[in-house]
């Protein structure tokens, strides 16, 4: 059994939902990524959504963009995250799924993408721009190599082809809690807990809600319909506050690894608070 | 950046996946694919809508009353069909072919473009749509797409770079009399690519209630297909005319491709003639050996981006190249996926010509035949000279005249006013 389907397993018995922080390699810098990726563990994060930098990053809103562009900036390449994903991978067993479009990974070869992404650790991969008609050739790789795809499930996907998607998904059912793209939201769409319910329905896979979810209130409210919860664009606004940019590129200032650990253990607090 | 040269160049190993010889040119198939390009790699928030898009086209395309409604909107609005203008003295310079040009300068709103824009409101007025939102680059795709708008009684945004916005203050101007809000778009190199993220984007958010009118034969099926149905009527009056004209068809057609709609719609009607030569010609702006170019078909790879699968300007890492050419209609790092299906088969030669050349093609219609081009189809007006030497005198050559050059005259002022300065 994989990380991703024990830990599920592990927190179904406990009664708690998953804390699933977002955050893109390479931003500000990849040593500040590799700080982070220690400090969101220690501070409770049950899985680490890693993004990879594209040029065009369609589904995502401003916050994500930047990180995006702060991330290119730097140079990253995908090549570097899935050494970087390697290295945490020698003294930590927390599942790590990667976030990106697919060019970079069509460009890398699927084939070898999927080898050098297993080998590295990466537990599964959620890309945004690949419906499930367009996943066929990434999926058998990623399954050849015990890589577990994650497909998305919408508010305006019919309950027919939400039966499909939830049938060939791996690991998890990432459910979009809005109609739109990433980014930080004061007030959830009212029928939020209910397309949860319905996704939940069709599948005994875990579900997952992700897209602007930005609050412990957010948090501690869905955390008893979901089986995790996914915090992107509020997280990286956290890690703004202390990015600094010279004429070289950026890097992080103090206290930037030391707030999203803060914060993210606030989020996790959350995901306990509902029995 | 480094690596001029190997960027632009297609990757040493093509994956396996992107290899496919065995090409189905008159595509798409029920998936949407010409080959292996095209699909619909977009947010799953988006698939419904394009089945939903897909189905309403289909039955629309069956429907008579659309048909006709279109086809007289076509007829007394845009002004259809448009003529063929023999250029007698063009011909003469280039040593004596004979060459005819499709005049959608002559088109309301003065480009090919209105023949999509009208065809897609119509289209969401039908499904029910209450808003229509665009991309735009030069502005001509924005300001036909204002224009179908204020004819249909729908509200209408249109995205636009703010670069694109400062360069094309006129077409801005445009769009907004016909009643249309344009919004300047600051992400990413702030030109048509990011324009068309930006739409994207505003259309996963408000796609209950909008339509996305894509203004080239590129994005996710459906609209690859449906744009080159709306502009194929270009090549089926083209087709019909010079054949009652010259009695027999060309030897040759030519346009210009950045997204490639023009060229889809002039060649669609005779990619069956295998006797007719097809040219498209991409901008090959300050050369093919430099970084400032959009030859997405003579220079690029196969991949990924706005929901197709397509050539693209992309470095070895996957990640989108800027594009440059000094006919913003070009400046486009993509291409239609059934563009890169024609050139993979061989049915259509692509080839590139730089800014200069484009300049120099621009002066030689004006002066030769009176015409003013867009700087776009001035591309496809200086490869003639090539094309001249290869058919030889008495050859027949078709060139659409994508639209007119007004929106241009000021740019190549100032560059011929610099040149006299020093």
């Amino acid at each position: 059994m994989n990380r991703i389907d024990l830990l599920f397993k592990r927190l179904q018995k406990a009664e708690e939902a998953a804390l699933i922080p977002f955050i893109t390699a390479g931003d500000p810098d990849m040593a500040t990524t590799e700080a982070l990726l220690e400090e969101l563990e220690k501070a409770g994060a049950d899985l680490i959504e890693l993004g990879f930098p594209f040029s065009d990053p369609l589904a995502d809103g401003p916050t994500i963009q930047a990180a995006s562009q702060r991330s290119l900036r730097g140079g990253t390449t995908l090549e570097d995250v899935l050494d970087l994903v390697a290295r945490f991978r020698t003294h930590s067993q927390i599942p790590i799924v990667i976030m990106g479009y697919y060019n970079p990974i069509l460009q890398f070869g699927l084939a070898r993408f999927a080898e050098r992404a297993a080998s590295s650790g990466v537990d599964g991969t959620i890309i945004p721009d690949l419906p499930l008609e367009e996943a066929g050739p990434w999926m058998r790789e990623a399954d050849a190599h015990g890589i577990a795809n994650i497909l998305f499930a919408a508010p305006t996907t019919p309950d027919t082809r939400l039966g499909r998607i939830a049938s060939k998904t791996r690991g998890f059912l990432y459910y979009v809690s809005v109609t739109g793209i990433t980014g930080g939201r004061t007030e959830l769409p009212p029928d939020l807990l209910e397309g949860v319910r319905r996704a939940k329905g069709t599948t005994k896979r875990p579900v997952c809600v992700g897209f602007g979810i930005s609050t412990p209130e957010q948090v501690s409210l869905l955390a008893p319909a979901a089986d995790g919860i996914i915090v992107g664009s509020a997280l990286i606004r956290v890690m703004e506050r202390h990015i600094q940019a010279d004429d070289t590129g950026y890097g992080s200032g103090p206290g930037l690894v030391e707030e999203a650990g803060a914060f993210v253990r606030s989020l996790k607090e959350a995901t306990r608070h509902f029995q | 950046m480094r690596e001029t040269l190997t960027k632009t160049r297609p990757p040493k190993i093509i994956p396996a996946e992107l290899s496919g010889a065995d090409l189905v040119t008159r595509g798409p198939d029920a998936k949407g694919r010409f080959g292996i390009y095209g699909g619909r790699y977009v947010p799953e928030t988006l698939m419904p809508a394009l089945m939903e898009l897909e189905s309403a086209y289909k039955a629309a395309r069956r429907d008579r009353g659309f048909r006709e409604e279109l086809s007289s909107i076509l007829r007394d609005y845009v002004g259809r069909p448009t003529p063929i203008t023999e250029a007698r003295r063009l011909g003469e310079a280039l040593g004596g072919i004979r060459v005819f040009l499709k005049r959608e300068d002559l088109t309301h709103t003065g480009a090919h473009k209105i023949n999509n824009t009208i065809g897609q409101v119509l289209l969401a007025k039908r499904m029910g749509k209450t808003r229509i939102i665009a991309e735009t680059g030069a502005g001509q795709h924005g300001v036909a797409t204002a224009t179908a708008c204020a004819l249909m009684g729908l509200s209408c945004e249109v995205y636009m770079g703010r670069k694109d916005t400062v360069r094309q203050v006129m077409n801005v101007f445009r769009m907004e009399l016909a009643g249309a809000r344009v919004i300047p778009v600051d992400s990413g190199t702030q030109t048509l690519k990011d324009a068309i993220n930006e739409a994207i984007r505003d259309w996963v958010t408000n796609i209950r209630t909008t339509h996305y009118v894509i203004g080239s034969v590129v994005g996710p099926h459906p609209y690859p297909l449906m744009v080159r149905d709306f502009q194929s009527v270009i090549g089926r009056e083209a087709r019909a005319e010079i054949l009652k004209r010259t009695g027999r068809l060309p030897d040759a057609i030519v346009a210009c491709v950045g997204g490639g709609s023009n060229a889809m719609g002039i060649f669609h009607a005779f990619v069956p003639d295998r006797g007719v030569r097809l040219v498209g010609v991409e901008a090959a702006g300050e050369g093919l050996d430099t970084d400032h170019h959009s030859a997405t078909l003579v220079c690029g790879s196969p991949g990924v981006l706005h929901g197709t699968m397509s050539y693209l300007l992309q470095d070895r890492w996957g990640q989108i190249k800027g594009a440059h050419s000094l006919a913003p209609g070009l400046d486009y790092p993509g291409v239609g996926p059934e563009h890169s299906a024609l050139k993979d088969c061989g049915r259509v030669r692509y080839v590139a010509v730089d800014d200069e050349a484009a300049l120099r093609g621009f002066r030689l219609l004006s002066e030769t035949e009176g015409i003013i081009p867009a700087l776009e189809s001035a591309h496809a007006v200086a490869h003639l000279e090539e094309l001249a030497h290869v058919l030889g005198p008495g050859a027949i050559v078709l060139l659409n005249l994508s639209g007119r050059g007004d929106k241009d005259v000021a740019t190549v002022a100032g560059i011929l006013k610099g040149r006299q300065k020093t």
